[in-house]
């Protein structure tokens, strides 16, 4: 098992989404956070006072998936996301120990799908 | 006698005046977050600002120019420049426009409603337009489109007002011409990027915004009878009725055609019946703003939901969908329900037996359509030639806020 955890920029969401759906996978956890890359933030002003380095706005995607599904949910991730730009967003993968449905009980790979 | 003939100023008609413009103005922040609760968070200062940004700039070129232009002396189809800087506006009434207020008060009313014309088309464009564009778009828009159309349809010696075509409070020269202004730029500017679907991003947002609008709309269409009589006590009545009546019947239609009513429906039908009573406000009775009320959620509510994703435009906030629509609904409605029995002033219409009103109404509709369409296009093409309309693709990703403004209206870390 391996939870992927993908940054990406807000607006590619709804492709993602697609695209995840699309190669049949169907449980995502979504969240708002900040941060930035080689994009290295943004300049705001606020009554003519700078304040440099601002962190932009990106959405984190995890998904827990069996070993089979980890390149299809890449892909998928990649397909949605990408446009080319700096601000992308970035991929990373990680094993996964356990994985416990709370309403069942069952675990492993039963529990994840 | 004559003590009396020198000083026609009512002191009751200029109070009600001043105060009715002051909630005319109240209305162009409201529509802000109206429009601002609508878009993405990224984009909500981007329409605060250009809405705030109208009531500024147009207030300034509405006392240097714009009102001569508007309601100067002129041909039948612009104004002159002799009241340039509201010279010979001064505190004595004017019989033309304002027999017992002041001019001034007169031409303030009006600069409200010349300011939150073009903030209504923002609606339209709305997440993707840079500010520079914007503000030259809003002067070229207010001098060439807004003041022909308001001289042609109210001033004295107007090409259209000398057809009899009714127009209370502005149907034609506010909601048709913002509408039909929203509907050209949204196809010359093209789809926003990443986004086919409404994305409100503060529902509250759009009900306050939309509270205010309809409170506003009480010094919009009862402050238009320019005195305080029967007159603005009967459109006030029928300006709440035919609000209400909208918004009961849009949230009436949600629940039969998708399940549950919404609030964000609710109030939109309530904004449609606003802009639909408008010119009709000073010549129908209940019965008639009863009747546009529920037409217009049916009319609005078809055009947003059904024909606007069939032909593909994105008119962001649906100010074509719901101004253009519902005002033009609103016109015609005026020649079908008015009555001289509520205005003697005004004309009898279909009802009443004088089919040939709503004649006269599609002809005066139509002519703004027409010019609005052809001088908002072309207002466009210079703008986007010169120093172009739109922000750059990464700009509008990241959100105008940031790009335009360099600033941001909520975070979600401290």
């Amino acid at each position: 098992m391996k939870l992927v955890i993908a940054i990406i920029q807000p607006y590619r969401l709804e492709e993602v989404k697609k695209a995840l759906y699309a190669a049949d996978v169907n449980l995502i956890t979504v969240s708002e956070v900040l941060g930035h890359g080689r994009q290295v933030g943004v300049d705001e002003f606020y009554r003519g006072v700078k304040e440099t380095g601002n962190l932009l706005r990106k959405i984190r995607l995890e998904i827990a998936v069996n070993d089979n599904f980890v390149e299809p949910t890449i892909n998928a991730v990649i397909k949605g996301a990408r446009t080319g730009k700096i601000g992308d967003g970035k991929i990373f993968v990680v094993d996964l120990p356990r994985c416990v449905r709370i309403r069942t009980g069952e675990e492993g790979s039963k529990a994840i799908g | 006698m004559e003590t009396a003939a020198v000083n026609p100023i009512s002191a009751g008609d200029t109070a009600w005046v001043l105060a009715s413009s002051a909630l005319v103005m109240l209305m162009t922040p409201g529509l802000a977050f109206f429009y601002g609760g609508m878009v993405r968070r990224k984009n909500v200062l981007g329409v605060l600002m250009q809405c705030m940004g109208t009531l500024a700039l147009v207030s300034v070129l509405w006392v240097v120019y714009v009102y001569s232009l508007a309601f100067g002396k002129g041909s039948p189809f612009m104004g002159g420049l002799d009241w340039a800087m509201l010279n010979g506006v001064g505190q004595d009434a004017y019989a033309d426009y304002s027999a017992t207020i002041p001019h001034l008060a007169f031409m303030i009313f009006q600069a409200m409603f010349a300011i939150i014309t073009p903030a209504l088309i923002i609606g339209a464009f709305a997440e993707r337009m840079k500010f520079s564009a914007f503000l030259v778009f809003t002067v070229l828009w207010l001098t060439f489109v807004y003041a022909p159309i308001c001289h042609m349809v109210w001033a004295v010696g107007g090409w259209v007002r000398g057809m009899g075509a009714l127009d209370f409070a502005g149907g034609t020269v506010v909601h048709i011409n913002a509408g039909v202004a929203g509907l050209v730029t949204a196809l010359f500017i093209g789809k926003r990027i990443g986004i086919d679907k409404p994305s409100l991003h503060n529902v509250p947002f759009v009900v306050l915004g939309g509270a205010l609008l309809w409170f506003g709309w009480f010094g919009f269409n009862a402050g238009s009878a320019l005195a305080a009589n029967g007159l603005a006590a009967s459109a006030f009545v029928v300006t709440n009725t035919a609000a209400a009546m909208a918004a009961l019947t849009w949230a009436a239609l949600e629940w039969i055609f998708s399940g549950k009513p919404t609030m964000f429906g609710t109030i939109t039908g309530a904004v449609a019946g606003l802009v639909a009573i408008t010119p009709a406000s000073g010549f129908v009775d209940v019965t008639g703003a009863l009747w546009i009320g529920i037409l217009v959620s049916v009319f609005c509510y078809f055009a947003v939901s059904v024909i606007k994703p069939k032909l593909g435009y994105d008119d962001s906030l649906d100010a074509f969908g719901v101004h253009g629509i519902g005002g033009f609904w609103g016109a015609i409605a005026t020649g079908i329900f008015a009555s001289k029995a509520v205005n003697p002033a005004g004309a009898d219409g279909l009802l009443a037996g004088n089919a040939a009103q709503v004649g006269i109404q599609f002809l005066a509709a139509g002519i703004t359509v027409v010019y609005c369409a052809l001088a908002t296009w072309i207002i466009c093409f210079i703008v986007d030639k010169t120093i172009g309309l739109r922000v750059k693709q990464e700009e509008e990703v990241m959100g105008l806020d940031l790009t335009q403004h360099h600033e941001r209206a909520y975070t979600i870390i401290e």
